[in-house]
């Protein structure tokens, strides 16, 4: 007699499924590589997707503490790799990866992260140039937020203290790498900023790979640098590493060394400064002196050649002197020419014809009217005129003497 | 003068400087001025010459902070 089948309900089948899962051992923990797909964040936060591959796709589950956990935002078409344990959900029977951890797969993983977040704080408004603060151009007290150890440090404390050991320099030690460091970066720079002593900050460390830096590439610093009161410069790995920080950061130095040089002056530029300023200054005084030397002198010509005042004054006595003067001329002038005039009168008067002729001389004129004053000017038979002091007659000559 | 900073004693040189320059000031301005500029360069000069470096790190112990004196060499 052939013996009846068994007869499962649904629940056992299911059940015995997910304990056959469980018990595998190489199901407990394992890496799954594949493409994800159907992507969903379940608001529960919970993410929920599908891994494919050519041939066959798997579902997978990874639970809210897992998933915020996640250095990237997974995307569909993304190839990655996830670690975790393959289990069914007795429910629906439905055979699914509990995913524990995933990373982009390949090597630009952590690139990847890098960009997403690059990006998500770049339009948060993190990068803002408008944000940035102004780095002291004599800083009074450096807070260096690195690892106490090092060449890094050492070289920053070199430098410093060659060019500006005015400077006081404070070290805030932290971690600079493994899963600690971004913490220990972020309260550090809290620290600076609690203490209020410091008028900069310089954080960094020397160079390393991608993953010694990536400290420098976490969320918790960037913000922490953003949110400092107290200027920050990034000094972080060599001349092409380039992190978030500094982005973040008022100023970016390629490295700490850089930092140093670029964070103080050098003394020997400030006392050459110094020199051409006093020089500059004596100059200027040296100058307004002699303006001013300049204008007393024209003042002082000025005021010999008369202020306004004096001037007016001084040319009206040069008018009454000159007026006086011109008056006793012309007054003498004058008595001269009346003295003159009296001597010509009386002169004239002596000999005057009218006084000559009342002393019994007389006149003689020919018929033309011309004087006779010789014999040789008369004809005999001409005639001519006498005239007398009272009179006068008209004659004609009858005899002429020549003596 | 000792009250100022270093960073505030350059700028009031520097301000000095550009005002004695422009030949704005009138002459007793100016000679006060002069005075006051040398006292500040031969202040400046001073402190960058004297000046020693002074390092410290802030240890943190026990939630206790504390500043310390400093040097690379031994750490």
């Amino acid at each position: 007699m052939k013996e009846p089948p068994v007869v499962y309900t649904v629940t056992q089948v299911n059940q015995t499924i997910k304990l056959l899962l469980e018990n595998t051992a190489a199901f407990r923990g394992l890496y799954v590589q594949g493409e994800i797909s159907n992507f969903k964040a379940h608001s529960s936060g919970h993410y929920y997707f599908t891994l494919k591959d050519a041939q066959a796709a798997l579902s997978v589950v990874m639970f809210r503490s897992d998933a915020a956990r996640l250095r990237f935002r997974p995307e569909n078409g993304m190839k990655v790799l996830a670690r975790g344990r393959i289990s069914s959900y007795p429910k629906s029977g439905q055979v699914q990866l509990y995913a524990a951890d995933m990373m982009p797969d390949g090597i630009g993983a952590l690139t990847i992260a890098f960009e997403q977040l690059k990006q998500r704080l770049y339009e948060e408004g993190l990068f803002d140039t408008e944000h940035k603060k102004p780095i002291p151009a004599f800083p009074s007290t450096i807070a260096l937020v690195t690892s106490p150890t090092g060449a890094a440090i050492r070289d920053m404390l070199r430098i410093m203290e060659r060019r500006y050991p005015v400077a006081k320099i404070q070290i805030f030690p932290v971690l600079v790498q493994g899963q600690q460091a971004a913490a220990s970066i972020a309260q550090a720079l809290e620290d600076v900023n609690r203490r209020g002593e410091a008028d900069l900050i310089i954080t960094g460390r020397g160079g390393g790979s991608l993953e010694d830096l990536w400290a420098f590439n976490e969320e918790i610093v960037a913000r922490a640098i953003y949110y400092s009161d107290i200027p920050v410069v990034s000094a972080v790995g060599h001349e092409p590493d380039v992190t978030i920080s500094d982005f973040v950061a008022d100023a970016r130095a390629s490295t700490p060394s850089n930092a140093a040089e670029l964070c103080v002056p050098d003394r020997i530029e400030l006392h050459r400064l110094l020199l051409s300023q006093n020089a500059e200054m004596t100059s200027a005084v040296q100058n307004r002196l002699h303006e001013h030397r300049v204008a007393l002198q024209t003042l002082e010509h000025r005021r010999k050649q008369k202020t306004p005042l004096g001037y007016i004054q001084d040319k009206r006595f040069e008018l009454d002197h000159v007026t006086g003067r011109m008056q006793t001329a012309m007054e003498q002038r004058l008595l001269l020419q009346r003295k003159q005039f009296g001597e010509m009168a009386a002169y004239l008067d002596a000999y005057s014809p009218l006084k000559v002729l009342a002393r019994g001389y007389s006149v003689v004129t020919n018929k033309n009217g011309r004087v006779i004053g010789s014999s040789a000017l008369l004809k005999k038979g001409e005639t001519i005129a006498i005239q007398f002091a009272k009179g006068r007659a008209e004659c004609t000559v009858d005899q002429i003497r020549r003596k | 003068m000792e009250e100022m900073t270093f960073e505030q004693a350059m700028k009031r040189l520097e301000e000095i400087v550009t005002q004695l320059e422009s030949g704005d000031a009138p002459l007793e301005k100016s000679l006060a001025l002069f005075e006051e500029g040398t006292k500040l360069s031969a202040y400046l000069s001073k402190t960058l010459d004297n000046a020693e470096q002074k390092v410290t790190l802030i240890q943190k112990q026990n939630g206790q902070e504390e500043e310390i004196p400093f040097d690379a060499e031994t750490e």
